[in-house]
């Protein structure tokens, strides 16, 4: 436990959150490692935890009629995977797979809410940052999404 | 004749040089690399410039130099299929003629980077005026810290000059990173925006040196995510493309705010484009 | 001290004679339709004489003006750019040798007497010079270096002019050959001339001419800054650049916008404007090809062509581009400012936007004055 709580100390995730409210959060996770070519978890499947990638890089398919899985995105050290768990129906909305050996702190979400109701200052410090991310990422997917690279005549 | 200019009149800074091709390589479906003679025994350029190439009859265009700056006997350029004069320059065969003029512009940096980490953002065919820095570096390997190539394209089949990256992947100095926009069913490496990798690598945000090229939209996004990685403004590079007709600061199309983009670029650093890339249209 | 002379109508008949002589194809003002412009002249018949130019925003017409004035007006649409950096000029041509082609040698571009050069024009002149000559351009040098500059100094203002803010006249200083002031009052008829090069004297020493008495070139200065009293307009250029570039994001651009047709008038007409484009010609056997230098304005959407789109798709960017370029940008260019205002742009635009009101209204509308006492976004959000 002190070891998963060192650990997401030196997470940039958590830069400005106060010790206690790490400490806190660290009651929530464990430290977790997966081999290359494991599935985390597949779409439609029960969303209960989100994972804090330390090592290793995850891919996130969609099963399609026309292309069969397609890789859709793929994230690596530092990103966080998974925002299911926080809203109904509380499904995966896709496949995760690891490209390479994965180490990463997975968070019980059921476990985070709770201590976001008893906490709302940790609850808002947290939505803060998962915010932020989730922008950002949605930022990068519109870029993927723009097709960029490509010729206009 | 009592007024007379501090210039003499220069008739070759707007006179085509015949240089012969040497060869035509298709690379991609609308993209080809030519080899061709240079203009003279002094030839040499620096990583980042351009010629401006003119196919007798049809045009001028400029196009980026994307060879090896320390292989003077051949002028190295890639070109994309995009109208008609590059569809011309595309479909010469080696014998043949193309006109040239340069090389023009402002060149990547390397002083600036050595001793430093060096990160080179690669965006599409932007990977081509980036190429000749990928050279010098490799060449001169011991003057620059951690050295990160991060190349970005549309699709696996997208990806210029493949083989080469695959080669430059087996060496250990160099780190290669390769993202596609759209995955197809074989591929098992990153999928994503360009940037997305830049967390994967290593670099020290408070000294290193960025070397970015790409679509604009692109290179916005890379830099905003380089500076949020430390990476200050006056250490990020940049490669800006307008409407080039002359080469030579006399036609006015290139110009970005005071810069003309003939001579004053097309390497800047965002330090000089002072948040010009986010003006409207400017 | 070079000598001033003072002829008469006949003189400078002389005079052009003189420059005829001397192997330049003379241009000036002349009248065709109903305006005036720059053309080959061969005598001061073909000058607008007894015509005045009556020129406010969007308006120019010409009147008579009841005397025998060879110069009672200022400046019509063109300017002497259309001779020194002709449209349609061929500045590379070559054929074709067996896979190859090889250059052909230029043709030798013509002598030009630039006539009735008035201060604007010889300042506009200058300002090119430092454009061209960065370059060491042969299409703008092989005309620029051989020409002969007639000017004439102002003595009556058009209401569009505003040579004075921009230090450019309404008298000549410098850049001229010959400078003439003309002097019409009831029955005297005659013109200061002032040589400001060695041609210049050579040219002035085979006229007839007398020495000027004292008076008569007290007053004839005296005209010219009586002139400089009366601008119809004035630029406040004094930290002009700063407020504009300080400016790109301001909202008055768009409304500009609202009225300007992109028509690219005010870049014809302006006297330094240089862009350029390039049409390539093959010739129908494909044996020999031209590469021909035409005028080009920022105002037109391919102008900004890249990748498929133009950069600035708007016409505010587009004005604000202009704008922003002959005030500000160019001073970081060629240190100085590119307007020699002539007055030019006013009178032609279609809508009458005028360049003096536009620049004044930025600056009353600085973003970065605003900004102060209101809290900024950083404040805001902490």
């Amino acid at each position: 436990m002190s070891e998963v709580f060192e650990v997401l100390l030196g997470q940039p995730f958590f830069k400005g959150m106060t010790e206690e409210q790490v400490r806190t959060v660290a009651e929530t996770a464990r430290l977790v490692s997966f081999d290359e070519g494991s599935v985390i978890f597949v779409e439609g499947g029960p969303a209960r935890m989100s994972f804090l990638i330390l090592e290793g890089d995850i891919a996130l398919t969609l099963r399609t009629q026309e292309h069969g899985s397609k890789i859709i995105q793929t994230l690596h050290r530092g990103d966080f995977l998974g925002w299911s768990w926080m809203y109904p129906p509380y499904r995966w909305n896709f496949d995760a797979s690891c490209q390479s050996d994965v180490e990463a702190i997975q968070f019980d979400g059921p476990a985070l809410k709770k201590i976001a109701l008893a906490d709302p200052q940790l609850g808002y410090d947290m939505m803060r940052r998962f915010t932020e991310i989730i922008v950002t990422r949605m930022q990068a997917l519109r870029i993927q999404l723009l097709d960029v690279y490509s010729t206009y005549r | 004749m009592s007024i007379q200019l501090t210039a003499e009149p220069n008739a070759h800074v707007m006179s085509p040089v015949p240089c012969r091709i040497l060869s035509v390589e298709q690379e991609l479906a609308d993209t080809y690399t030519l080899e061709v003679d240079p203009p003279g025994s002094d030839w040499g350029f620096l990583p980042g410039q351009y010629t401006m190439l003119y196919a007798f009859g049809i045009g001028e265009v400029p196009i980026s130099i994307s060879g090896d700056p320390a292989d003077t006997t051949k002028i190295v350029q890639t070109i994309r299929a995009v109208g008609a004069v590059t569809d011309a320059l595309v479909g010469l065969k080696p014998g043949d003629f193309v006109g040239v003029r340069g090389p023009f512009g402002t060149s990547w940096d390397t002083k600036a980077a050595e001793g430093r980490d060096v990160l080179i953002v690669a965006g599409g065919v932007g990977i081509a005026p980036l190429r000749p820095v990928v050279y010098d570096v490799l060449q001169n390997r011991d003057r620059y810290e951690n050295v990160t190539l991060m190349y970005g394209a549309r699709s696996p089949g997208d990806l210029l000059f493949a083989s080469e990256i695959q080669e430059w992947r087996s060496r250990f100095d160099l780190e290669v990173l390769v993202t596609v926009d759209q995955a197809d069913s074989d591929w098992r490496g990153p999928v994503g925006v360009v940037t997305s990798l830049v967390g994967r690598s290593s670099y020290d945000g408070d000294t290193a040196v960025a070397f970015v090229c790409g679509p604009e939209v692109m290179m916005r996004f890379t830099i905003q995510t380089l500076e949020r990685g430390g990476i200050t403004d006056d250490r990020l590079y940049v490669s800006m493309e307008r409407n080039m007709k002359c080469g030579v600061g006399l036609c006015g199309h290139c110009q970005l705010g005071k810069y003309f983009l003939c001579k004053d670029g097309p390497v800047m650093t965002c330090a000089q484009m002072a948040g010009s890339c986010w003006i409207r249209e400017v | 001290m070079r000598e001033t002379l003072v002829i008469n109508r006949e003189g400078v008949d002389a005079l052009i004679h003189a420059l005829a002589d001397r192997g330049y194809e003379v241009v000036g003002p002349t009248v065709r339709g109903q305006t005036i412009l720059y053309d080959t002249i061969a005598s001061t018949d073909d000058l607008p004489v007894g015509l005045t130019d009556r020129q406010e925003a969007g308006t120019y017409r010409l009147e008579e003006r009841g005397d025998g004035a060879l110069f009672g007006y200022v400046v019509g649409p063109q300017s002497f750019r259309k001779f020194t950096t002709p449209p349609g000029a061929v500045f590379w041509k070559g054929h074709r040798t067996g896979g190859g082609f090889e250059t052909l040698e230029p043709e030798e571009p013509p002598r030009y007497a630039f006539f009735g050069a008035r201060p604007c024009e010889v300042a506009a002149l200058k300002v090119q010079d430092k454009v061209y000559g960065a370059v060491g351009d042969p299409v703008y040098a092989g005309r620029r270096n051989q020409s002969f500059t007639v000017a004439v100094n102002c003595t009556d203002p058009a209401p569009t002019c505003f040579c004075d803010s921009m230090g450019t006249g309404p008298g000549v200083s410098d850049g001229y050959d010959i400078a003439l002031t003309e002097v019409l009052d009831g029955d005297t008829h005659h013109f200061i001339a002032e040589a400001g090069s060695d041609e210049g004297s050579d040219v002035l020493a085979s006229l007839v001419a007398r020495d000027p008495l004292d008076e008569e070139l007290v007053e004839a200065r005296r005209m010219v800054v009586r002139a400089s009293e009366h601008m119809g307009r004035f630029l406040d250029t004094d930290g002009l650049k700063e407020v504009l570039q300080g400016n790109l994001e301001n909202p008055y651009w768009d409304e500009i916008a609202k009225r300007c047709l992109s028509c690219t008038n005010c870049t014809l007409v302006c006297p330094t404007c240089f862009c350029s484009s390039v049409e390539d010609h093959l010739s129908l056997d494909g044996a020999e090809a031209e590469r021909v230098r035409t005028w080009d304005s920022c105002f037109t959407l391919e102008f900004s062509y890249v990748n498929g789109g133009p950069v600035r798709p708007s016409p505010g960017p587009r004005y604000r581009q202009w704008l922003t370029h002959k005030l500000a940008s160019w001073v970081d260019q060629f240190g100085e400012m590119g307007c020699v205002g002539c007055g030019r742009c006013i009178t032609w635009c279609p809508v009458g936007i005028d360049i003096t009101k536009e620049a004044a209204e930025i600056r009353e509308r600085d973003v970065r004055r605003v900004a102060v006492g209101t809290p900024s976004v950083k404040e805001a959000t902490e």
